[in-house]
């Protein structure tokens, strides 16, 4: 009875990191009409530069939360210039900038294999989550149920940024039709930069605050972006509720694949991935097909 | 016209004498590398270049036959029989692989092409039992065919000069059959070929399979090459790699690809001589080709030679870009 709901408060802990990371993902896509492939790299290096400050160099520590803060900052101003000076060079041209963030990701790979080895870096938690909440008979470790507490603040936190805000509004009409948003003087290249650079900061935020399950590692990039690109084709593109509903899926059938059939915990994925392009190509919740 | 058949005789013999004139077995071995990866560069160009659909999950079809053909050699078959079954088992793969990203064409096409790319890898790292894990599958023997041992460097060249050839020759037949002008016609206008009754779906799923087809081909020489298949080769940059070759040789054109292999092989193998980090420098390469030189450096190299002829002619420099996918 334990095993089954520890495993389940792992899922949920699993799809919250992985609503963080979508749902920048999906928004990018819904906006730019592009799957940013750096996406898993913006992860890794939110995670590597997080945790680098938690560590401390040269003597320069700092607090795990002041560190994910700085990290979510660095991560979304070089999302912000990889558009701005790279992307935005090629307006309309979706497959070359595809292309670019391939080229870009393998860059990105290659740097952190560079500066911070190819040995696994744990991440401490941090000592005010270190230990276990009870509810009776029920214990579960702290962290994991304060990502499932970020996770659904950052929800709506999302929510409310998209659907109270002026800001919100315009990213909402690039979304449905960017040309009607451009005729109605919205300037949707500036909003290009601005949710790159969202997405971009979410994504380096869940790998930081993922570093203390998931450890951060050379490759850990090549293991989230698929499980974002698999969110987004399930919950639909350019949804926030799709990436959230689409998240958690996900991350109860990764969790109990890895515990009950570890060598096809991959292919499981494959499954929900499979009946949504073939009963609902646009995804759960998505409003058209890509 | 002239100049262009002497040319091609000229390769064509610079291609069978490469064992009289490389410096080493060494460089042989490489020109073997070069061909095989050419045939994953022709079959991956079908998509990209003449159908209009830039998969990123070529790789994982790659490593499907690769593991396959190991797998059989393991089960104890001998070669013919484990080369026609990792052919056929690919195919399946391959239709597979395509009934589902077919669903989609442009940006979809590339993201579930990636995603399934992605989970093909993942079973080759994940499900030990079958495929070894990160240890691999090793092949004890190289075939024998008409009694030519292929363990030779320079017969294994030979083969698969022969086999290139082959696959270069039905490259062209294709592109010239009317599949093929039904598939170019798919890519730049597919509502109108829809509308002129042409089944769309249908000469997109024949272009996978010889897209597949091809990418076996290649697949089986690359095992039989290296005797050994791991995770590493169904990797996103493996899939990267090749479509590298197919952009920075020109997709659409017939030998674009071809020097687009030549290139990239080469410069892995000098760079890899010196500097461990030959990612970097493909990410770096990618980047550069799409925001200098768009449609591919053999069209490229061609406009700018044009332009720099003739000036003022107006008219003569295509459209850069021209055969990517319209959405």
């Amino acid at each position: 009875m334990n095993f089954w709901l520890v495993l389940a408060v792992n899922s949920i802990t699993f799809g919250g990191l992985l609503f963080l990371l979508s749902a920048g993902f999906s928004l990018i896509f819904g906006l730019m009409r592009i799957p940013n492939l750096t996406h898993g790299s913006l992860f890794m290096l939110g995670a590597y530069i997080g945790v680098t400050f938690v560590l401390g160099i040269h003597g320069f520590q700092l607090n795990f939360w002041l560190a994910a803060v700085l990290a979510t900052l660095s991560v979304a101003a070089l999302g912000a210039l990889a558009e701005r000076f790279l992307l935005r060079r090629m307006p309309g041209d979706q497959l070359a900038q595809v292309l670019v963030t391939l080229g870009l990701s393998f860059m990105a790979a290659d740097l952190c294999l560079m500066i911070w080895g190819g040995d696994p870096i744990s991440v401490p938690t941090p000592p005010e989550l270190d230990g276990f909440a009870r509810f009776g008979v029920l214990v579960f470790p702290a962290y994991r149920l304060a990502i499932i507490v970020i996770a659904i603040v950052f929800a709506i936190g999302l929510w409310l940024l998209l659907d109270r805000t002026r800001l919100g509004a315009m990213i909402r009409a690039g979304v449905d039709d960017p040309d009607m948003a451009r005729v109605v003087g919205i300037r949707v290249s500036q909003l290009f930069t601005i949710v790159f650079a969202l997405g971009a900061g979410l994504a380096a935020f869940a790998g930081i605050i993922g570093g203390p399950i998931l450890s951060v590692y050379p490759g850990l990039d090549q293991d989230m972006l698929p499980l974002a690109l698999v969110v987004v084709i399930l919950g639909g593109t350019g949804s926030l509720l799709g990436s959230f509903v689409g998240s958690i899926i996900i991350g109860f059938i990764y969790n109990f694949g890895q515990a009950l059939l570890p060598e096809l915990a991959y292919f499981v994925l494959f499954l929900p991935m499979l009946l949504v392009l073939l009963l609902r190509p646009q995804g759960l919740f998505g409003r058209h097909v890509p | 016209m002239t100049i262009r058949f002497f040319t091609l005789i000229a390769a064509f013999a610079a291609l069978v004498t490469v064992p009289y004139w490389m410096p080493g077995i060494y460089y042989v071995n490489v020109s073997s590398q070069i061909l095989f990866y050419a045939i994953f560069a022709l079959g991956l160009n079908v998509l990209v270049g003449y159908a209009g659909l830039v998969s990123l999950g070529h790789a994982g079809l790659f490593g499907v036959t690769a593991y396959a053909t190991g797998y059989m050699l393991q089960l104890g078959f001998g070669h013919p029989a484990a080369i026609l079954i990792a052919l056929v088992i690919s195919l399946i793969a391959m239709a597979i692989f395509a009934a589902l990203s077919l669903r989609s064409t442009g940006i979809g096409f590339i993201m579930i092409t990636l995603a399934l790319g992605e989970i093909l890898w993942g079973l080759a790292y994940r499900w030990i039992s079958l495929t070894g894990g990160d240890n691999g599958l090793s092949l004890k023997t190289r075939p024998e065919p008409f009694g030519y041992s292929l363990s030779d460097v320079n017969t294994f060249y030979y083969a698969t000069l022969v086999v290139f050839l082959l696959s270069l020759a039905a490259m062209a037949v294709f592109v010239r059959s009317p599949l093929g002008a039904a598939l170019m016609g798919t890519r730049d206008q597919p509502r109108r070929m829809n509308a002129l009754g042409y089944h769309v779906w249908a000469i997109r799923f024949y272009a996978c399979l010889f897209s597949g087809l091809l990418t076996a081909v290649s697949a089986i020489l690359f095992v039989y090459y290296t005797q050994f298949i791991s995770p590493q080769t169904l990797a996103l940059t493996s899939s990267a790699e090749v479509l590298l070759m197919v952009i920075s040789g020109g997709p659409g054109t017939l030998l674009g690809p071809i020097v687009g292999a030549t290139l990239v092989v080469a410069v892995k193998t000098v760079v890899s001589g010196f500097i461990e980090r030959w990612n970097f420098l493909l990410g770096a390469i990618f980047v550069a080709i799409v925001i200098l030189m768009p449609e591919g450096l053999v069209p490229g190299t061609v406009r700018l030679w044009r332009l720099a002829w003739r000036k003022r002619a107006p008219g003569t420099t295509p459209v850069p870009g021209g055969a990517e996918a319209k959405p």
